[in-house]
């Protein structure tokens, strides 16, 4: 391949780019030396992973002897059906989980309630309130606009404590609405990135809409939210992804185990695990749970959020 | 306000005035829901936070306005200057390697390959919560069975409690971070290497300049509103370390990584004292946009070098 860096923006493939004589390099010593730092950069950054895994696969109790076999240490899938509350407490017991009961698919299912109620939400109101600031004209639109990029601001734990208080007065705690509520309708940051997209879509398509009688919401509906598809679809990605890995607010309003989300259990679950000798693979079997279906969604959809990476960051 | 009586007429004549105030009506109807999520959990307890500082909030009880005693005792708390102290060392170490080996990762890839692959491998960290992130690792640096201390071991070198020494917790929860954040660092700095016009190296290479001069004197100075940028996020982000300490630590040991937002937690949820969690939650949104007034300053981001 030639060095030249094609001047293609981060969006686009690769195009082949016509060798030229001086772009060519030679496979010298210092291009080995830099491809073997990207892969060794890459192998860090996967190990954990393939750990994770050959972990969950083991038995808890194998793990002391083959403490560096790369394959799992006595191959079973004890500590998913463990987490999975598939297992007895006898049985959880002779692969080294603590015999409590736990169950994982309700966490999970609490996550998937949350994250797809937060992402909607916020994906819609977010969008209906970048195409105001994007595309009509009212007064003290600007203003308001930057009132909602002021709140980027505010670190987070300062609203998070009145907001608790907020949830208590109103008897959420412990219920959904308390962890979807306060981003159900907006983040700064989503009203930013849409607006962006909602600007760069031609005009006369709208107003060629609108002589035809449609109206505002009708325009936004069948015109807009379909032309803006992909980037829409990519901030509900980050959302879900946001809302999917979020820890710190739903640990504070929603301990109970009916609305625990998997990072909240996962937490717990470390802590109640036996202090001298931990159940490492059920840990790493929830951890798996609770990881997977990011990792899905990223398997499928990774392009779109690896080039979103730079827009969101510096524009 | 004034409500938008100007009928739907023809473009050209009703043009101008319906520019002026014409959307009024429905851009308030597309902005409600919105507005009333920034008004209620946005603006309203930035409001009630500032009220609660000066007063002795413990939840359970009716506030008392106390005046500046919270402040006050915020000074005299040897506990804060401790987290912040432990926040700074926290955000350095960080900050630091993280910056250093994002840069040198988004230089390779510029360099190098413009591989999706390659790039969506570097990021995955960063979209797996930081909850699992820190479970991998505590179980991977396990002091007794743990891959890295048996390693260690086999290596010849002393195991290491990377939990457990108060020398260690900080730096290791920091590398943790370190691992989580730096593809997706390396691909912010990426994003801004691609502005650079190819050109410019191609005319410093006729000119004999090779990779390394290159990249002390075009990529270097050409980052500069990019890293900038980068920092201001990356910094902001690092000031607000909580789950990877609740998940492992929990402040300990001894007070070795109690992190200002862990400290602030702890006095707001475990010992229900609102009032003064929220007199350093005021200090701790001071030192953050003061933090990111300085870099923007130093660091001039506005400016590019390209023009």
């Amino acid at each position: 391949m030639s060095a030249t860096p094609s001047r293609t923006a981060i969006v686009t493939d690769p195009t082949p780019v016509p060798v030229q004589k001086e772009a060519r390099k030679p496979f010298g010593i210092g291009r080995f030396l830099a491809w073997a730092s990207l892969w060794i950069a890459v192998l860090i950054t996967l190990f954990p992973f393939y750990w994770i895994l050959r972990t969950a696969l083991s038995n808890t109790k194998a793990l002391a002897a083959n403490s560096t076999s790369l394959l799992p240490a006595d191959f079973t899938f004890g500590a998913f059906e463990r987490v999975l509350g598939l297992a007895t407490t006898a049985e959880a017991i002779a692969q080294g989980g603590s015999g409590a009961s736990v169950n994982f698919w309700l966490f999970l299912r609490n996550s998937l309630i949350v994250a797809t109620s937060t992402t909607i939400g916020q994906v819609f109101f977010c969008a209906l309130a970048a195409y105001a600031f994007a595309r009509l004209q009212w007064p003290g639109r600007d203003k308001l606009f930057f009132a909602f990029l002021a709140a980027l601001m505010v670190p987070g734990i300062f609203t998070t404590l009145p907001n608790f208080v907020l949830m208590r007065e109103l008897g959420l705690l412990d219920t959904y609405m308390a962890i979807i509520l306060p981003t159900l309708f907006m983040t700064p940051f989503s009203v930013f990135f849409l607006r962006q997209f909602f600007l760069g879509i031609p005009k006369e398509i709208e107003e060629a809409a609108m002589i035809d009688g449609a109206g505002r919401f009708r325009v936004f509906l069948r015109i807009i939210m379909p032309m803006a598809a992909a980037p829409i679809s990519t901030l509900a990605l980050l959302t879900y992804i946001t809302s999917w890995n979020d820890y710190f607010w739903p640990l504070l309003v929603a301990k109970d185990e009916s609305v625990r989300v998997l990072t909240v259990a996962l937490g717990i679950f470390r802590s109640q695990t036996p202090q001298g000798s931990p159940d490492w693979a059920g840990l790493m079997a929830a951890t798996l749970i609770a990881a997977l279906p990011i990792l899905v969604l990223y398997a499928f959809l990774g392009k779109r959020i690896v080039n979103s990476i730079g827009f969101s960051g510096i524009k | 306000m004034s409500t938008a009586t100007a009928p739907v007429t023809t473009r050209t004549e009703g043009g101008k005035r319906r520019r002026r105030i014409g959307d009024l009506k429905i851009a308030l109807a597309f902005v409600a829901p919105a507005t009333i999520g920034f008004l209620v959990f946005y603006v309203y307890p930035t409001i009630r936070g500032f009220y609660y500082s000066f007063t002795d909030f413990k939840v359970l009880s009716e506030p008392n306005m106390v005046g500046l005693e919270n402040y006050q005792r915020m000074f005299d708390d040897p506990l804060v200057w401790n987290a912040l102290w432990v926040t700074l060392q926290y955000v350095l170490i960080n900050i630091g390697l993280q910056t250093i080996v994002a840069i040198g990762l988004a230089v390779l890839m510029h360099r190098l390959t413009k591989s999706m692959t390659i790039r969506g491998l570097l990021l995955l960290p960063y979209l797996i919560a930081n909850v699992i992130v820190a479970l991998v690792w505590f179980w991977m640096l396990d002091y007794q069975i743990g891959i890295v201390n048996v390693m260690l071991d086999w290596m010849g070198v002393d195991r290491i409690a990377f939990f457990g020494d108060s020398a260690w917790a900080l730096p290791t929860i920091a590398l943790i971070n370190v691992w989580r954040h730096m593809g997706y660092t390396a691909l912010l700095i990426f994003a801004g290497l691609q502005t650079i016009p190819p050109e410019v190296y191609e005319a410093a290479s006729l000119d004999g300049a090779g990779e390394v001069r290159s990249f002390f004197k075009i990529t270097v100075p050409l980052l500069r509103p990019v890293l900038a940028m980068v920092l201001v996020i990356t910094v902001t982000g690092s000031f607000q370390i909580f789950d990877t300490v609740s998940v492992t630590t929990q402040g300990g040991p001894v007070n070795a990584t109690r992190v200002i937002y862990y400290y602030i937690y702890e006095l707001a949820f475990v010992r229900f004292e609102f009032g003064y969690a929220s007199a350093i939650s005021v200090f701790l949104f001071v030192i953050l946009a003061a933090v990111a007034i300085v870099q923007i300053k130093l660091l001039r981001a506005g400016e590019s070098d390209l023009a």
